[in-house]
């Protein structure tokens, strides 16, 4: 008979962390690769075609970097609220809201300042968007015990409503004949990219910048200490004077911020308008939780798993076009890595041992 | 092929969050027939089980018959819970095996553990504290019915409550509970599996005087059954008072065994420590300093919503300590969390030398200089997945010696946690160690010493020799009277008469959240003090 039997790790190593990470996401693959054998593609083919797409060519590769911005800032925000065991799933929202409140920024002053002011003043007025829509279902978790995990994920609808309604509504641009949809920024107001991409680097230096103080702010300061207090047993923190209320509002301030800052991205360097919630975002908010997941929710991290989705998410757009799949495709790739992902750490903080023996 | 649940972790404080205890199956197959006869004799042959390359327990044999206690005894960190642990399918040992009525068996879970009549009592409460008695219960038994689990199970409850006494409310929500009622939740749990062996783990320490003796008769009668218990304790009277024999660990080996009967405490606290102990410290008499703490007709609400602490008055002065006596459940805890800033004072009236620190925060009270040891100290004293100089400096982190503006100074505290480490004998293998690898006692060194190396001006402590060995009980004794003679005052909360006496200058007894008196130590009117407790005399 064989049996097998499950024990606790009691050091984890970083390339235990490493290599663990490898063989769910190779195992992940497997499981990609029989979906789309039943989808009647040739799963080799179909994933060599999303690694090919993403950063096999330059094009390919300056595609991933883009898309990998977002996931970066959000990813990196996202780490913070989880090591205090706040669960934010509304980074889709406060995404948005950092683009509604730049937009509305950019919009309305764009004309009047020079670029090198109202480019700051609209990432200020994103991370402000985004803090204000992270912060309401901090309040709502510490004054009256809502769930965060169901407050963060209904408000990401809301928001996403606030903002068709804005374009639908008042903001319809009179250049948009009738469509929905903001005017174009004004010039001033539009991040400049590197040429020949659409790299916006302004706000990819400021992601690597925010993951990098991040990581020094979990580590090191006496804010990280006390969220991660807080995440590991509230009652101790309550007990060690540190102000709950306090912790969780910054925290949750600083993830929905940066969520905010990749909304300015996305509008300011890309777009050039406020378009359909699926337009501003597709999903971004929910892939960086996977960013975040994957990069040990270390904000540094971030940077190598972002670009990686990043990469996911450019393949698959690739494949969906030179395969003819349907567009949730990706999403059916990114999930199951996820899952994957998640199944991994369970051996990574188990031991298993298999032994045989006679009955 | 058997695919069997994950354990959960014996050093998981937080049973909650882990979901392998709310996983439980509800029965297995697979179980031999021969395994499930009642359990005669359990041997443990040559056990070994290493952490980290560090010896938890050598080579280690001991047996255990039917009717019989043993007790086992040894310094915080010998191996105890670990050894405990490996026989409740919670470890793997690296080497060895258990016997069951002479053949081998293999226990790979509790819950093949509890199907084979293991039962066991852990050091660290493993309830779970959002749910009622009830559903703590209905989780860990064997034969909860899938549908409407609490009705069955409320019967069975119900009848065995009776049987051993249990006057707790099933409704209740286990934070609601006092530590010692936790722990008859936690025995019940136990019993009502019909444990053929029963392990208990300090089952004592957080328990009343009256609660070991209700306890002990349990035992009595299991042992009158012929079910077999293994007791672990640090208190001596209670192994010499309960077991037959005694086997005692030291850093993880057996270094010797004894019936209780031939033997003595000092010959066992000599075999454990490996020296002779002091059980009777004296101290010094000192005149009372200038007054630090003065507290006005306090009233505190306690956790039900019920006036736990009324009108209670009293100062405490330099060079004293003043002894809070009673019945765990009288209030204690929340006069304690009152001072400390935990809790909301109603009414009255806090002051530290001579400053108003009435509902000030945690914090601030703090920095006036009141340290806290509290009573569940596993359950806010500690972050257990943070490493042991994290742990070091909860509710410090803010001073200037540990951090500059927004920065932690890690090699500050780093220093700053080898020296209590060092100096409170706190046995771990390297201070980057997660706390919750320590054992339990080590646990609460490292608060104490966490707490009371920073001569505080007064120090408000809870049970402070909890779980500890009798060296550290020693050492901790002498360290207070220490404090005392430096010019601190301590505010003792204790159930344990005799560490009150000897250390304490001026003692209360609370009853129902009153003083019923405040005595100097050597009164005579404090041979009563049974009664006092007991809420029957009040003088
Ligand atoms: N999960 C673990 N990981 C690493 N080390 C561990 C673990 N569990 C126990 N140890 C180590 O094994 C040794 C024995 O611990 P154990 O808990 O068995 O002691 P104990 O005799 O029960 O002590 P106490 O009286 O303090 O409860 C300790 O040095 C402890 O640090
Ligand atoms: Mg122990």
């Amino acid at each position: 008979m064989i049996r097998l039997s499950y024990t606790d790790r009691y050091q984890i190593t970083r390339l235990r962390t490493l290599v663990t990470n490898i063989f769910s996401l190779a195992a992940g693959l497997v499981v990609i690769s029989i979906i789309f054998l039943i989808a009647g593609v040739n799963p080799l083919f179909a994933i060599s075609e999303i690694f090919q797409g993403s950063f096999g060519s330059m094009y390919g590769f300056k595609e991933t970097i883009t898309k990998a911005i977002p996931l970066i800032l959000i990813g990196a925000g996202l780490t913070l609220a989880f090591r205090a065991k706040f669960w934010n799933i509304g980074a889709e929202g406060q995404m948005l809201m950092g683009a509604i409140f730049s937009t509305w920024t950019g919009l309305t002053f764009g004309d009047a300042l020079p670029g090198f002011a109202i480019i700051p003043l609209m990432f200020a007025a994103g991370f402000l968007g985004g803090a204000l829509w992270g912060i309401i279902p901090a309040i709502l978790k510490i004054r009256y015990a809502i769930n965060e995990v169901i407050s963060t994920l209904m408000l990401n609808y809301i928001c996403a409503h606030i903002l068709t309604m804005l374009i639908v509504g008042p903001w319809r641009g009179a250049t948009r004949f009738g469509f929905p949809g903001t005017d174009n920024l004004p010039d001033a107001a539009i991040l400049s990219v590197i040429p020949g991409s659409r790299i916006h680097y302004i706000t990819l230096i400021l992601a690597l910048a925010c993951a990098a103080i991040l990581t020094l702010a979990i580590y090191k300061t006496r804010f990280g200490y006390e969220a991660r207090v807080v995440g590991e047993n509230p009652d101790a923190g309550k007990y060690a004077g540190i102000n709950f209320f306090k912790t969780t509002l910054i925290l949750m301030a600083v993830s929905g911020g940066l969520a905010g800052l990749a909304g300015v991205g996305e509008v300011a360097g890309i777009h050039h308008y406020l378009g359909y919630p699926a337009s501003v975002s597709s999903g971004y908010g929910f892939t960086a939780i996977i960013v975040a997941w994957l990069a040990k929710l270390n904000p540094l991290y971030t940077v190598i798993s972002g670009i990686f989705f990043a990469g996911i998410l450019v393949g698959g757009d690739a494949i969906q076009i030179s395969l003819g799949l349907p567009a949730a495709t990706v999403e059916i790739v990114n999930g199951t890595l996820l899952i994957f992902l998640i199944m991994g750490d369970y051996f990574l903080h188990n031991k298993i041992t298999v032994s045989f023996s006679r009955t | 092929m058997w695919i069997t649940w994950k354990a959960p972790s014996p050093n998981n404080f937080n049973p909650a969050a882990d979901p392998g205890l709310m996983r439980m199956p509800k029965s297995r197959g697979g179980c031999p027939a021969t395994l499930m006869k009642k359990i005669q004799r359990l041997e443990m042959e040559g056990i070994s089980k290493s952490f980290h390359g560090i010896h938890a327990n050598k080579e280690i044999s001991l047996s255990v018959g039917s009717g019989e206690i043993l007790g086992l005894l040894g310094e915080n960190g010998a191996g105890k819970t670990t050894l405990m642990n490996i026989l409740y399918g919670l470890y793997q040992p690296d080497a060895g095996q258990i016997k069951i009525n002479g053949s081998p068996v293999r226990i790979t879970n509790p819950m093949e553990s509890i199907l084979m009549g293991i039962g066991m009592v852990h050091q660290h409460f493993m309830l779970i504290q959002n749910h009622s008695v009830i559903e703590n219960i209905a989780l860990g038994y064997k034969d909860t019915p899938f549908f409407f689990p609490k009705i069955k199970i409320r019967e069975k409850v119900a009848s065995f409550s009776r049987q051993f006494n249990f006057t707790i409310d099933l409704n209740q929500k286990i934070w609601q509970l006092s530590a010692g009622e936790q722990q008859r939740v936690e025995i019940i749990k136990a019993l009502m599996n019909g444990a053929d062996l029963l392990i208990l783990d300090e089952p004592t320490s957080v328990l009343t005087p009256k609660e070991i003796e209700e306890l002990i008769i349990i035992l009595r009668q299991m042992k009158a059954d012929g079910h077999c218990v293994i007791f672990i304790s640090h208190k001596l009277d209670e192994i010499m008072n309960i077991c037959d024999r005694v086997v005692v660990l030291q850093k993880g080996s057996i270094v010797g065994s004894a019936d209780t009967g031939k033997t003595d405490k000092k010959t066992l606290a000599r075999m454990m420590v490996g020296r002779d102990v002091v059980f009777n410290i004296s101290k010094e008499k000192l005149a009372k300093g200038q007054e630090i703490l003065r507290a006005d007709q306090i009233h505190v609400t306690g956790d039900m919503g019920l006036p736990a602490v009324k009108g209670v008055s009293f100062d405490l002065h330099e060079n004293e300590i003043f002894g809070i006596a009673g019945v765990a459940g009288n209030g204690q805890r929340e006069l304690a969390e009152a001072i400390t800033g935990i809790r909301r004072i109603d009414s009255g009236k806090v002051t530290i030398n001579g400053k108003d620190i009435t509902n000030l925060s945690p914090r601030h009270i703090y920095d006036h200089g009141v340290s806290h040891v509290p009573e569940e100290r596993i359950r806010f004293g500690i972050a257990p997945g943070l490493f042991l100089y994290d742990n070091a400096i909860l509710k410090q982190h803010h001073l200037k010696k540990f951090s500059r503006r927004y920065f932690l100074k890690y090699n500050d505290v780093k220093t700053h946690t080898q020296g209590i480490v060092d100096d409170f004998k706190v046995l771990t293998h390297s201070i980057d160690n997660q706390i919750r690898n320590l054992s339990g006692g080590n646990i609460q060194k490292l608060i104490l010493g966490r707490e009371i190396s920073e001569q505080p001006r007064l120090l408000v402590a809870s049970h402070p020799t909890y779980g500890l060995d009798v060296g550290a009980t020693e050492f901790l004794r002498h360290h207070l009277l220490k404090l005392r003679k430096q010019g601190s005052a301590v505010l003792l909360f204790s159930e344990d008469l005799e560490e009150i006496f000897e250390l304490c200058d001026r003692i209360a007894v609370i009853f129902a959240g009153e003083f019923m008196g405040i005595f100097d130590s050597d009164d005579e009117r404090l041979c009563e003090i049974g009664l006092m407790m007991a809420g029957s005399k009040r003088i």
